[in-house]
């Protein structure tokens, strides 16, 4: 069984540990770099790249600004095709949905598409422990789970493994979970492939259940949109005789018509093809052809706290590409895993303090895990401003301030271990409105430059670890500006405020 | 309160700061992005539907109605294979050269019936030529959805110009929403060791899109 990401430490000290591994950053690099560049000469074939992302990011805001509606639609739309729809306020509600569903048919086993929403309510554990066992069928997805691992990546979650690796674990585990590796099975990635399509068709042949979740939902159609390339996805979505599928209810759009931006913004971004392999669309349930009881789970778990945050709201329009983590600096060399969620990199550090609420020490760890270069906002499809949210949810770390948790407001502690920086910046804003002290302590400053240490003392430490403190000049600017070209009692006062 | 309730109170909740007047269609959407990239005659664009069928690893093969036959017959013959499932609405004169057994679809087989067949046979929805993705639709020269995915080879006739629109934004019109749909792209792939490209994971290993001009043409 998988592990869990709860309990997992923060950001810097997971981080410590992760960059130390060569072989981690190897892997790494070697994968973010490939697909960084493929994914800018995929863009790059589209002239129209801007007029699509405005365009992406108008109609996730459209919908999360009027979510209740698109909802209300939705539901009608899925049940007027035969779906059934049910809510799900946290976790524990949808995995005891999804069990519910599961024992109703009879069945002790599923069969999985790989789903971030899955991922982040645990309901693979929490089917384990009703005695349902999950199969998760997607390539990456099942290097994770026979490894007893867990993701670092939201496209390929088993990047930070190479092929000896992979080849290891499939040897070592595939025949406690079924057909055993083939006899002499080597490292290359086409031999890999063939023997979990061997290990996992007779899943697929047999499976009653299937559980996915969904890239799109159309309000105004109830269709369901799942991308994918290998075709475990048709598997699951197709043979079994009930489908299951858990969504946030963020990946809401309002008309069929808007899927013709996300289908061009979605498989450029993330797997840097002109499209995807394989796109299913079903709507509802249809005679004769795929499944024939549809459940779908709309899932909330965190998504309206994120909501009512005028500025993270933002967050919601993530279309999981990937993108972002494969740009970003701090990802390549912390990896996917320091991140302690299901979503990782610049993406991950500004969804999960909000979904989780600011919840503990790994939550207020992660708006500090980015260098704030802004290339994750430059790659995003739907013009996410990630480095406005992480510095917004700093100052909520530091400062505290209301928030809502559970659709209640509350007011946000300040975070224990920001003492320091909190005093820093009251005493800097003092100072900056007394220009009589600012002026003296520069003064000061310049005349004890000598005697200044390498490294700060105190709180300051950690800082001045990893960074080299600014010298002090022998004279301040204000000091020359008035030996240079002052007047005598210059307007050194008057004329800045 | 159901989860329901509770849900929708709390997206209402978390939406005080929208104005009272804004409606669901605002604010709007611009919409200045392209309806297809770049002006193509028609036979431009069927060239652009097969230059980026084979760059995703599609095997693509061209005729006339008149010798579709033969050519589908050969294909299967290459493959060495013997049984092939086939569409209940599929032109029967399609498989009439071919020395198979043509298995019809139907409800009643199991997955694992389909997966002792060799080969597909069908029709399409559409194709898409800026990306170079075939749609079915599950029509009646399509069928059901699993025939195309079990069978380790997949054989799909487009026929050309018809059913070749540019760009996504065009294919979306064309298409029933309330219709299952399978969007092609290539033969099933995946990256996922160190980011690889591997073919043939679980849908068809080999994808052949024979581009059968209109009568008069080819």
């Amino acid at each position: 069984m998988s592990r869990s990401f709860l309990g997992m430490p923060a950001f810097p000290r997971a981080a410590a540990v992760s960059t130390r591994d060569p072989r981690l950053r190897a892997n790494l690099a070697h994968a973010t770099h490939t697909i960084r560049d493929k994914r800018a000469r995929a863009v790059a074939e589209l002239d129209d790249w801007a007029q699509l992302r405005a365009a992406g990011a108008a109609v996730k805001d459209r919908t999360l600004r009027h979510l209740d509606h698109y909802l209300e639609q939705l539901e009608e739309s899925v049940a007027a095709a035969g779906g059934h729809v049910h809510w799900a306020a946290d976790a524990d509600e949808a995995n005891r949905i999804v069990t519910r569903l599961v024992r109703e048919t009879g069945e002790r086993e599923v069969v999985k598409v790989k789903s971030m929403a899955t991922q982040e309510i645990g309901l693979n554990e929490a089917l384990a422990e009703a005695g349902i066992r999950a199969y998760e069928t997607d390539l990456a997805e099942l290097i994770v789970q026979l490894g007893d691992d867990l993701p670092s990546h939201i496209l390929v979650p088993a990047i930070h493994r190479n092929r000896g690796e992979i080849r290891d674990i499939f040897r070592r585990e595939m025949g406690k979970w079924g057909r055993p590796a083939p006899e002499g099975l080597s490292d290359s990635p086409a031999e890999l492939a063939e023997a979990a399509r061997l290990h996992l068709r007779e899943k697929f042949l047999t499976a009653k259940v299937g559980i996915s979740g969904a890239n799109f939902m159309v309000a105004e159609t109830g269709t369901l949109v799942v991308v994918e390339s290998e075709g475990n996805g048709r598997m699951c979505l197709t043979l079994p005789e009930t489908l299951i599928s858990v969504v946030g209810i963020e990946k809401t759009v309002p008309t069929w018509q808007d899927l013709e931006v996300f289908l061009q913004l979605l498989p450029r971004s993330s797997t840097a093809e002109r499209m995807n392999p394989y796109t299913t669309t079903w709507t509802g349930t249809t005679d004769g052809d795929g499944p024939r009881a549809f459940h779908l789970v709309l899932l909330d778990n965190g998504r309206t706290d994120t909501l009512a945050d005028t500025v993270g709201r933002q967050a919601l329009r993530c279309i999981r590409c990937s993108a972002c983590l494969n740009v970003c600096p701090v990802y390549e060399r912390a990896g996917g895993h320091a991140y302690g969620s299901p979503y990782p990199g610049p993406i991950g550090a500004i969804l999960t303090p909000q979904l989780r609420g600011m919840a503990g020490p790994l939550e207020e760890s992660l708006p500090y895990a980015s260098s704030l270069c802004g290339a994750c906002y430059e790659v995003c499809p739907v013009a996410i401003d990630i480095p406005e949210v992480l510095v917004h949810l700093r100052e909520r770390v530091v400062e505290g301030g209301p928030v809502t948790r559970r659709g209640a407001r509350v007011v946000l502690k300040p975070a224990k271990g920001h003492a320091a920086e909190r005093a820093a910046m009251r005493a800097a804003a003092w100072t900056f409105d007394h220009p009589g002290v600012l002026r003296g302590g520069m003064r000061l400053a310049a005349r004890t430059r000598r005697l200044h240490p390498r490294r700060l003392p105190g709180p300051g430490r950690a800082w001045s670890d990893t960074r080299a403190l600014p010298t002090v000049p022998a004279e301040s600017f204000r000091d020359w500006w008035r030996r240079t070209r002052g007047d005598a009692g210059g307007s050194e006062t008057g004329g800045v405020k | 309160m159901s989860g329901r309730d509770v849900v929708l109170a709390r997206v209402r909740r978390a939406l005080a700061d929208v104005p009272r007047g804004e409606g669901p269609h605002d604010p709007p959407v611009p919409r200045d992005y392209r309806r297809v990239h770049g002006s193509r005659t028609a036979e431009e664009t069927v060239e652009l539907l097969a230059e980026n069928l084979a760059d995703y690893r599609a095997v693509v093969h061209r005729c006339a109605p008149a010798g579709l036959p033969a050519l589908i017959a050969r294909l299967l013959a290459a493959r060495g294979a013997r049984t092939v499932v086939v569409p209940a609405g599929l032109d029967p004169r399609w498989l009439s050269a071919a020395e198979v057994a043509a298995r019809p679809d139907r409800a009643t087989d199991t997955a694992r019936d389909l997966a002792a067949v060799d080969s597909v046979v069908t029709g399409c929805a559409l194709a898409v030529a800026e990306t170079g993705t075939l749609v079915l639709d599950a029509g009646p020269d399509q069928g059901r959805r699993r025939i195309t995915l079990v069978p380790d080879h997949h054989i799909c006739v487009v026929r050309v110009p018809d059913q070749v629109v540019g760009s996504v934004p065009e294919a979306l019109p064309r298409l029933a929403p309330e219709r299952p749909l399978t969007w092609i792209s290539g033969p099933s792939a995946t990256s996922d060791i160190e980011l690889d490209r591997v073919e043939g994971v679980h849908g068809p290993r080999t994808l052949e899109v024979v581009l059968m001009a209109a009568d008069g043409e080819g």
